[in-house]
């Protein structure tokens, strides 16, 4: 996007004569016409139509000249036609209305107008329609833009803004309507709650109202979102229109992208004040962000909250700014640099070329933030509830009608006690291990509630998690409820709303709320009952009344809308809580009163977490459970404990908040108002006309149930709440969570597990068929999807003809699983057994033993032939990496996606901590996400430093099914991952929360089939092998497996229980009575698992394939990958749930019939790393002979993750150890690519003058870094950046020195590594576990959170640094110590050595004046660790903080 | 639940009373534990994801870990309900069950079991004492009433399922007394017979009817049954004994054991004795039969202070552990000792009896000879062989034959009915239990050879419902 080239464009027209009038006094339309002349000139006529009525004239049509050689095959086949037309104002519009809100109205008309003659988007696209700006876009390269559109390359283009974008977008298809940049930004990022914003915009348009457009006008600009568009072109929409409807530039975006402002988040007040009034009118775009805006006059930049992708700035002396993702994009001498720095996370940057001034962020705030008093407005506005229990409910008194309710509303005995009483006991919600491995809901023969029905989705790769618990400071469940005023005006009464903490009412709010006599709040109570007859009918006419009673209620102007189901009339049944909130959000969406009306539901069917987040993530403002109270008032009247129910309620909702930010973090959002009507998640067995009616927009893949089914399970309830026999007195056992006879199904079984065992113990053949016959004959007990499948009839083969056993084994893979999780003996049988037969164990996420690298003298290896990276890192060093076959980046676990891991202290005994490169008894964190993947190309970088750091072996992406995952697995794909492992929801986990491990993710069916048909779609199916697991126990999974796309088949659970698992399910409380997943040295001794079980078993599996095939007729496994035309639904399995589940998706083979469905060995492709071949090269002989080796050598941006390939040569000869200090020293000057010196191990020096990118040190085994800028440089080193984001992620070793500041997310999760540096952004030393860190200069915010050993030093300048610290896990300190003082002497010290800085110099200098203002940063559990802890302190039990 | 106390707290089992004590009454042998020590044996439980001992141990299927927790909790009364929910009788399982749940017991695979059975016993007699069970008869009747023949354990389960679902129930017993060989055939030092009236007067207060002293088939016909009630059941247990046909078995002295047993137990409770009494007192006596039976005989003649007791079996001696052969969570093929073998009897293992010898045809010696077993491929006892010349011979005045059951003798009933039997006289039912007469079902052992208490319980109560769904249609 360019501001108009005025001089340019005047001597292009003078060509042909035509004089072109003042400056914007004309305007220029970029236009994509359809290819075929006669549709475009059919568009002409429609587009000069419309300028006709509009007032202005049209100039001249010129055509763009263009190069079509230049682009790629799809490219050329959809090029559009690209024309420029230029348009003059006619007389009477001259002064009096903006002209740039002239042509936005003009430019909606003429898109109209094309529509109706659907001429839509796909076909005709005004690309920009501007006075001020104009966009030259495409499906092209940044490369290959200048090289198509000539005008670019012409000299005469004068131009004082430019704003370039490149992408490879994995959203949607590309096309070159969706390239960007748009007509107002360009946006490096995703939006999570993409659907929510829509949703609430198409809400309020109805209520729009504007002095500077007319309600005509108005009405012409609907919708204001375009139909079928990606989320970014989505948010051009909503900047457009709040821009041209009076907003200056910033204040727009500020609304869409606000900064974190509740709680103890230090922003000034008149901000807060901003971000409060505005939030009450647009709730965040939420998600990973970095916008480009510009309206051709200015020009300016912003981030998410979170800083999830980076903005690096450089200006130089001849006021020459370039702001851009990574710093070296230009080539600028140092010299002529006048200031470089980077935004901080939520900061905003504006260039106003008129003023000819840059506004930095604080400046900037203010100046919009106060225009209107809005912090007055708010506090004199603003209604708070105090959502407070204040006594037990007097009505909760009667047992047997407690009894009845918690029977009509499907409770069970095991939710109570193993969900309901942890949350209220403890605060927290409960934890569980193992996979899901009991039957999917559609399949259940137990009644169950709509909520089961539905799984949550999570964010994957594209966009990252956050962590809900050390980044909670950017999180908020704050509610409005009220008249949501015109979004295009700004009045004091738009803050007129009632606000609360959290979106779970007392029963006491609702109180409040229904005898409220404030007016805008008058509420209105809807009952949600029917006659329940199990007859769709009766169901079908309630909600049909519900909704337009709903609609009149608040048309007589009750603004707050309560459905309730509480005291339903007797024989009357309650409409579920979810289909009432969805449907009356839905219709209340559709007549635009939605936006105004605040949807409150008292419901007796919420308990579980998964309950509220579908509930507020369908449209509910807040909820009120009261049956869940009054169950938990109920708890504590056993015969002794006499705990206090108030304090039991406040726990219960306590842990639903952390529970519900744990769900939002999961998808990367951060907000509740943007979560809310987001509808995030999936539907599994819900038919497509019942989804369409009243859950609009959810995935629902296999069709399934509708409401008559839905109403007969409400039968079921009812008739269970109306038995009176004294047999009935208890509520059921349900057998879910923990197996009963009379429960819900499972596939492990007391029969199952015995079987299993027993045949790989005595090698029993028919004792395995016994064991496989259960699992794979589902009739009598479906459980699983492919329960439900059958094979096509095909001529058989002999047996003998099927490729050996021995060959089918190497496609075999143990699932990862942490060193940690389970017991070394369970580990290393694993990696032997596997080892043996030719197929993989996965030494999963906690690092492994190096001695298990040698192999045994029998012939036999400990070590795992897969190593794994996760976000923690932990034990991921350059020698760890070099030893293996594969290198697995795991994004998610089939349990737990989206989320991190915690192993508790007192369970990192000596051995894990060696392992994991930590110190015994502290407590090891993993984050949510990996801190270096932040989008696809991020992971693209990963992938590319790991072949660096091994470059023989494979690479994998462990990804999780869920919809959408076959978009990911393309963008992996052509990231040059080697092979995409499908975990299904249902996998294994050592701890996981219960409701993750049964509400989130799908099962592997479904994500295999739509990876496979991405894949083959895009071509990208012969680049990548395909990995799937998730409760595979048979050789009938693996071969339905292969048939959907699998090349290679995972085993965890399964494997363990072979070794002796007996599915006990306290792997998380280290009491695992096998020995099996557990550290007590006393459990271990247990342990009689023997790796010839494992083979026995997989021995016995490839035989069972061989039988399948045979039968199927194939002589090789891999002629049936991909064959899922072979697979069909079983339709003799009638079972009333299951009759109209449909697979056609699934089955449905995509792409020509030539095009390949299965990997293709010889088209392997090679990553470019020549660069770092070729310090390879010069420093062979310093590897081989140990001898001293300097050089200096220039480095550039695209020289990326220089010095890991060095590293693996050495860690290949020399182990850790490396070679002796500075033996390899480089030196490079320019300005390094991403990753530089990853993984260096020791012995190795590299000195970078010049700056660097992110990721400096990642996972930094021993090798030293100094960086600092060249001499020439005027700007003092320790104001301006020099490095980017997430330095020192995962380092297990080695020295650093930073002569300036740095990015966010310094020294992450670092375990060993010393460094000094000038500055750091927010979150430094996050998740840090060792090793030592010295800053000198500013810090961000949120610093040492989840720190939990290693020590920090800062240099606090003004003495506020607590302000800016999570103090959760950390003492802060003077540095009073000797040998503390003198550590960090040593280390300045040094630092002044290898930099020459001159603020270290100014410290040593008067080290007297400076010492006092240095804080120790000092976890407080390293300090027990350290024995340096008294006593006494240690013991005080750490309780939560006293609420009164 | 403590997570690791299957570790911490060793399992601890009541010893029975001192032994010269309780030769000398017919009181309980096996002692309780307390409160407290219950409440650390409940947290022993760790609550498995898949209870073994639920699964595939307790024929009841009963919810072991869930009144475990709550006995913990010390929340007596909500464990109560759960144990009730799916165990009838709780007082006599936790007697006499040999505990199938305790081998299945996940904490039994390396470390010891956890005690179910003294749990089960402490939560239902807790029960009993602060008055947690009291009658309560159902709210509404269906009018549909049903006969029971045979008041065992699985007659008494039948009736008290389908009273609790409203229908009238009445119990007939061809004995004086209710129960079963509860009542006449398991001694008392096992199962206290007031235990059993407890609960049979409870039985009558919720409504069900028990007609004693009435033998169906003689004092009342079985088709009168047929015709007056909506079904029948018949409960009459597998009473005839397995005989010991060799040369000179018509010596006097030598009676099956449920004769010898059943008189004791009248004695106890003072009911008449018809037939000759038969005493063991100061005789040498020698029990034929390793089973449950022969070691209650051992314990009744040595409290009738019999000069000495031998107890013979064929079968090989089984192994002090579990045999590989059954594997964890099978029950185990594995030694077992009872209290009555500790009160002084000699055990013999691979005997073969030929032949009798008597003086005055009164029994005087036992001529047997030694076998040899050959095992199958899962390691258990399938053939064996005579040793030659390995004879030897038991001087004796009293022979008690306790080897087991061969099923139930019910030609007259089988006949009333004209229900169809298979060759070897059992009656044939369907999936239902029901015979070949219509709305006649058959439970416990008649229909399933001697067996346990607690399967002819499961059994009782499987059948209690196939009868609901039957008269309901
Ligand atoms: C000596 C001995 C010791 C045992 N010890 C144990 C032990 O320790 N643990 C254990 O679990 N099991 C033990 N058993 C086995 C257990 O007692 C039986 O499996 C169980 O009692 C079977 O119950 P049931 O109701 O089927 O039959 P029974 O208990 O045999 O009851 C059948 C009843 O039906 C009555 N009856 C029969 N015909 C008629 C008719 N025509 N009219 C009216 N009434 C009729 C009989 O009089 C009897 O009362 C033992 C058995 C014996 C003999
Ligand atoms: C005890 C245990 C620990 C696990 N640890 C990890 C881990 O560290 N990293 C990971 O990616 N997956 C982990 N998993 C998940 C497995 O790798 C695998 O994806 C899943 O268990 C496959 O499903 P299955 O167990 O039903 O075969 C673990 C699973 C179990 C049972
Ligand atoms: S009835 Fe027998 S097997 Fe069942 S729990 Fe009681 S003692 Fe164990
Ligand atoms: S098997 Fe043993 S430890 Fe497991 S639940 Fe049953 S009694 Fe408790
Ligand atoms: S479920 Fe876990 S606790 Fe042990 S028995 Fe299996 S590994």
């Amino acid at each position: 996007m360019l501001n108009i080239p005025d001089s340019f464009f005047r001597k292009i027209l003078s060509e042909t004569n035509t004089t072109l009038p003042k400056k914007e006094e004309y305007a220029v339309g970029m236009i994509f016409l359809p290819s075929e002349s006669g549709l475009a000139n059919l568009a002409i006529s429609i587009i000069e139509e419309q300028v006709k009525s509009a007032g202005v004239s049209v100039l001249c049509w010129r055509d763009v000249p263009t190069d079509s050689s230049v682009i790629g095959k799809t490219a050329k086949e959809t090029m559009p036609s690209i024309k420029q037309l230029f348009l003059t104002k006619k007389e009477e519009l001259s002064k009096s209305i903006n002209f740039e809100r002239k042509l936005y109205i003009l430019r909606r008309s003429i898109e109209k107008a094309l529509q109706e003659r659907n001429l839509g988007m796909d076909k005709c696209y005004v690309v920009s329609l501007s006075s001020r700006t104009i966009v030259y876009k495409g499906l092209l390269l940044a490369t290959q833009l200048a090289e198509f559109y000539t005008d670019l390359s012409n000299k005469e283009m004068k131009i004082s803004l430019a704003l370039v974008h490149q992408r490879y977008s994995t959203n949607t298809f590309p096309t070159w309507a969706l390239a960007q940049p748009f007509r107002f930004l360009a946006h490096n990022g995703e939006i999570n709650t993409i659907r929510g914003n829509i949703i609430h915009m198409n809400a309020r348009q109805d209520s729009f109202e504007s002095e500077l457009l007319s309600k005509k006008e108005i009405k012409l600009l609907l919708p204001i979102i375009g139909e079928g568009q990606s989320d970014s072109a989505c948010l051009d929409n909503a900047m457009e229109l709040l821009n041209l409807a009076g907003r200056s530039l910033p204040h727009s975006i500020m609304m869409l992208i606000p900064e974190a402002w509740g709680g103890k988040y230090h922003i000034g007040n008149d901000l807060k004040g901003f971000f409060e009034y505005h939030a009450g009118l647009m709730e965040p775009w939420d998600g990973p962000a970095a916008v480009a805006y510009s309206n051709g006059k200015s020009i300016g930049a912003i981030l998410d909250r979170n800083g999830l992708r980076p903005a690096k700035y450089t200006i130089t002396k001849d006021n020459l700014m370039v702001l851009a993702s990574e710093t070296g994009v230009l080539d600028i001498p140092p010299e002529d640099v006048l200031q470089k720095g980077q935004l901080r996370p939520g900061q905003i940057i504006y260039v106003d070329l008129e003023e000819k001034r840059v506004l930095f962020n604080n400046e900037l705030k203010n100046l919009i933030a106060r225009r209107q008093p809005y912090r007055r407005w708010v506090t004199e506005n603003k209604i708070m509830l105090r959502g407070l229990f204040e006594s037990v409910d007097s009505t909760y008194s009667d047992p047997e009608k407690l009894l009845q309710q918690q029977k009509l509303f499907g409770y069970t005995r095991e939710e109570i006690e193993r969900i309901i009483r942890v949350m209220a006991e403890t605060g927290h919600e409960p934890i569980g291990s193992m996979g899901n491995d009991a039957a999917l809901p559609i399949l259940s023969k137990k009644p169950q509630l709509l909520f089961a029905y539905f799984k949550q989705l999570f964010a994957q790769v594209t966009n990252p998690a956050i962590d809900p618990i050390r980044e909670k400071i950017l999180m908020s469940l704050t509610t409005f409820i009220g008249n949501q005023q015109n979004l295009l005006s700004e009045l004091p009464q738009s803050a007129r709303l009632l606000k609360s903490k959290s979106p779970i009412f007392t029963d006491k709010d609702i109180i409040h709320i229904k005898n409220s006599k404030i007016p805008s709040f008058k509420a209105a109570t809807l009952p949600l009952e029917f006659p329940g007859n199990g007859k769709k009918k009766a169901l079908k006419t309630a909600i049909k009344n519900l909704i337009l009673s709903a609609e009149r209620k608040v048309k007589e102007g009750f603004p707050v809308l309560i459905l309730s189901d509480k005291n339903i009339k007797k024989g009357m049944s309650p409409i579920p809580s979810l289909l009432a909130v969805s449907a009356v959000n839905q219709h209340l969406g559709k007549c635009g009163l939605r936006a105004s009306t605040g949807l409150i539901i008292e419901t007796a069917e919420a308990r579980e977490v998964m309950h509220y987040a579908l509930l507020l993530g369908y449209g509910a403002t807040a909820v009120n459970p009261y049956l869940a109270f009054e169950t938990i008032c109920t708890l504590n009247t056993s015969d002794t404990q006499k705990n206090d129910p108030i304090k039991a309620m406040e726990n219960y909702v306590k842990a639903i908040e952390k529970g519900l930010l744990k769900i939002m973090s999961k998808m990367g959002i951060s907000t509740l108002r943007s979560y809310r009507a987001a509808q995030i998640f999936e539907a599994v067995g819900l038919k497509d006309s019942f989804i369409n009616k009243f859950f609009t927009g959810t995935a629902s893949r296999i069709g399934g149930i509708g409401l008559q089914e839905i109403s007969e399970e409400i039968q079921q309830r009812f008739l269970i709440s109306q038995e009176k026999a004294s047999s009935a007195q208890l509520l059921e056992t349900r057998g879910e969570y923990h197996y009963r006879t009379t429960g819900e199904k499972h596939l492990w079984t007391p029969e199952t597990i015995t079987n299993l065992q027993q045949a790989v113990r005595k090698n029993d053949k028919n004792l395995y068929k016994k064991y496989a016959d259960y699992i794979n004959n589902q009739a009598e007990h479906l459980c699983t999807l492919r329960g439900l499948f059958k094979f096509k009839k095909t001529t058989p083969v002999q047996l003998e003809d099927v490729e050996p056993a021995s060959e089918i084994a190497k496609r075999f893979v143990t699932g990862a699983m942490s060193f940690g999780s389970i017991s070394k003996e369970a580990h290393e049988a694993l990696a032997i057994a596997m080892n043996r037969i030719g197929g993989m164990s996965n030494s999963g996420e906690g690092g492994e033993d190096a001695r298990r690298f040698i192999p045994l003298k029998n012939g036999d290896s400990k070590c795992s032939a897969i190593k794994q990276i996760a976000s923690g890192r932990f034990g991921v060093t350059a020698e760890y990496l070099a030893n293996c076959k594969e290198l697995q980046i795991k994004i998610s676990q089939g349990a737990k996606p989206g989320e991190g891991g915690q192993l508790p202290g007192h369970k990192v005994n000596k051995t894990i901590a060696k392992v994991r490169y930590s110190t015994p008894g502290v407590t090891l964190i993993s984050p949510p996400p990996h801190h270096d993947i932040y989008s696809i190309e991020d992971l693209a970088q990963l992938i590319y430093d790991l072949k660096n750091a091994n470059p023989e072996a494979r690479i994998s992406v462990k990804l999780v099914s869920e919809t959408g995952v076959g978009t990911v697995a393309a963008g992996v794909a052509k990231g040059y991952a080697d092979m995409i492992l499908i975990s299904g929801q249902d996998g294994g986990t050592g701890a996981a929360p219960l409701t993750s491990i049964k509400h989130t993710g799908l099962p592997w069916e479904l994500g295999l089939a739509e990876t496979q048909q991405t894949l083959v779609l895009n071509d990208l199916r012969k680049l990548v092998r395909i990995q799937v697991d998730g409760q595979l126990k048979t050789g009938r999974d693996a071969i339905i497996a292969a048939m959907l796309g699998a090349e290679e088949f995972g085993f965890a659970t399964t494997a363990l229980v072979t070794l002796g698992c007996v599915m006990m399910r306290k792997c998380h409380s280290n009491t695992c009575p096998v020995g099996v997943a557990t550290q007590d040295p006393e459990l271990r001794k247990r342990f009689d698992g023997k790796p010839e079980y494992i083979i026995n078993f997989f021995m016995m599996l490839a035989e069972e394939i061989r039988e399948y095939l045979a039968e199927l007729g194939f002589t090789k496994l891999n002629d049936i990958i991909g064959r899922s035309d072979l697979l069909k639904k079983n339709q003799a399995i009638a079972y009333w749930k299951s009759k109209n589940l449909d697979f056609s998706k699934i089955f449905a083979k995509v792409g020509e019939e030539k095009s390949p469905v299965r990997y293709n060995p010889t088209s392997r492709r090679k990553v470019d790393c020549s660069y770092n071949h070729k310090i390879v090269e010069k420093a062979k002989n310093a590897i081989e002979n140990k001898e001293k080796y300097e050089e200096k050598i220039s480095i550039a941006n695209c020289n990326r993750t220089v010095g890991t390939e060095l590293s693996y040569h050495v860690v290949k000869k020399y182990g850790a150890a490396g070679l002796p200090d500075d033996t390899i020293n480089f030196t490079f000057s320019g300005s390094a690519g991403q990753s530089f010196a990853a993984f260096l191990a020791k012995g190795i020096t590299f000195r970078l003058i010049g700056e660097a990118n992110d990721y400096v040190a990642k996972g930094l085994s021993g090798g030293k870094i100094i960086i600092k800028p060249p001499k020439k440089v005027q700007f003092t080193a320790s104001e301006n950046a020099i490095a980017g984001n997430v330095i020192l992620y995962g380092a297990t070793e080695g020295e650093v020195y930073i002569n300036g500041q740095v990015g966010e997310r310094f020294a992450i999760r670092n375990s060993g590594a010393k460094a000094v540096v000038e500055g750091v952004g927010d979150h430094c030393c996050e998740y840090m576990t060792g090793g030592r860190i010295v800053v000198l200069g500013r810090t961000g915010i949120n610093f040492a959170a989840g720190m939990s050993g290693g020590i920090a030093y800062v240099y606090d300048k003004k003495g506020k640094f607590d302000e800016y610290c999570n103090l959760e896990m950390v003492d802060l300190e003077p540095v009073l110590e000797k040998n503390d003082i003198a550590e960090l002497k040593e280390m300045i010290k040094n630092h002044y050595e290898y930099t020459q800085s001159p603020k270290a110099a100014e410290i040593l200098k008067n080290w007297k004046a400076y010492l006092p203002k240095f804080v120790k940063v000092f976890p407080m559990e390293y300090r027990k660790v350290l024995g340096k802890m008294l006593l006494e302190d240690q013991k005080i039990a750490r309780q939560q903080p006293l609420s009164l | 639940m403590k997570p690791r106390a299957f570790i911490d707290i060793k399992r601890k089992d009541p010893e029975y009373r001192q032994k010269e004590e309780r030769i000398k009454d017919f009181q309980e042998v096996e002692k309780n534990l307390s409160e407290e020590q219950i409440c650390q044996q409940a947290s022993r439980c760790m609550d498995c994801g898949i209870p073994f001992c639920h699964g595939s141990g307790c024929p009841l299927e009963n919810l072991i870990p869930e009144w475990n927790e709550l006995v913990y909790r010390k929340e007596w009364k909500k464990a109560l309900e759960i144990l009730l929910s799916t165990n009838n009788f709780p007082e006599f399982t936790s007697r006499i069950c040999p505990a199938a749940c305790e081998t299945a017991c996940t904490a039994g695979l390396h470390e010891d079991a956890v005690t179910i059975r003294q749990i089960e016993k402490n939560l239902i007699e807790k029960g009993f004492a602060e008055n947690y069970i009291i009658p309560c008869p159902p709210k509404e009747r269906t009018g549909k009433t049903i006969a029971v023949v045979g008041s065992g354990p699985a007659g008494l389960t039948v009736a008290d399922q389908l009273n609790k679902k409203g229908h009238k129930v009445i119990v007939f017993e061809k004995n004086l007394e209710i129960g079963g060989l509860l009542r006449y055939g398991i001694p008392d030092f096992k199962l206290d017979k007031n235990i059993i009236s407890r609960r049979i007067d409870l039985m009558e207060q919720e409504g069900i009817v028990f007609e004693r002293n009435v033998n169906i088939g003689t004092d009342i016909s079985a088709e009168f049954l047929l015709k007056r009630y909506d079904a029948v059941c018949l409960a009459c247990g597998a009473e005839k004994p397995r005989d010991l046909p060799i040369p000179r078995r018509d010596l006097k002295n030598i009676h099956f054991a449920m004769n010898f047993l059943k008189q004791q137990n009248k004695e106890v409770t003072g009911e008449p004795i018809q037939e000759k009494k038969i005493s063991a007192t100061g005789k040498k006596v020698i029990v034929i039969g390793g089973g449950d039976t022969g070691s209650d005989c051992v314990g009744t003649a040595i409290r009738q202070r019999a000069e000495s007791v031998i107890q013979l079996e064929i079968m090989p001696e089984p192994p002090e552990t579990r045999a590989p052969g059954t594997p964890w969570p099978q029950w185990p093929y594995q030694k077992r000792t009872s209290s009555s073998h500790k009160e002084g009897c000699v055990r013999l293992w691979n005997i073969m009896s030929k032949n009798f010898e008597g003086k005055n045809n009164s029994i005087t010696k036992l001529n047997a000879v030694k076998v040899k077993w050959q095992t199958n491929e899962h390691g258990l006892p399938d053939k064996m062989k005579e040793i030659p010349n390995s004879d030897l011979s038991f001087d004796t005045d009293l022979i008690l034959l306790a080897m087991g059951f061969t099923g139930p003798d019910i030609k007259k009933l089988t006949k009333a009915l004209n229900l169809k039997t298979d060759e070897s006289g059992k009656i044939i039912i369907d999936k239902s239990a029901m015979t070949s007469a219509n709305g006649v079902f058959t439970t416990g052992d008649i229909s399933s050879g001697p067996s346990l208490v607690v399967r002819a319980m499961a059994d009782g109560r499987k059948v209690a419902e196939n009868i609901h769904n039957f008269i309901s249609e």
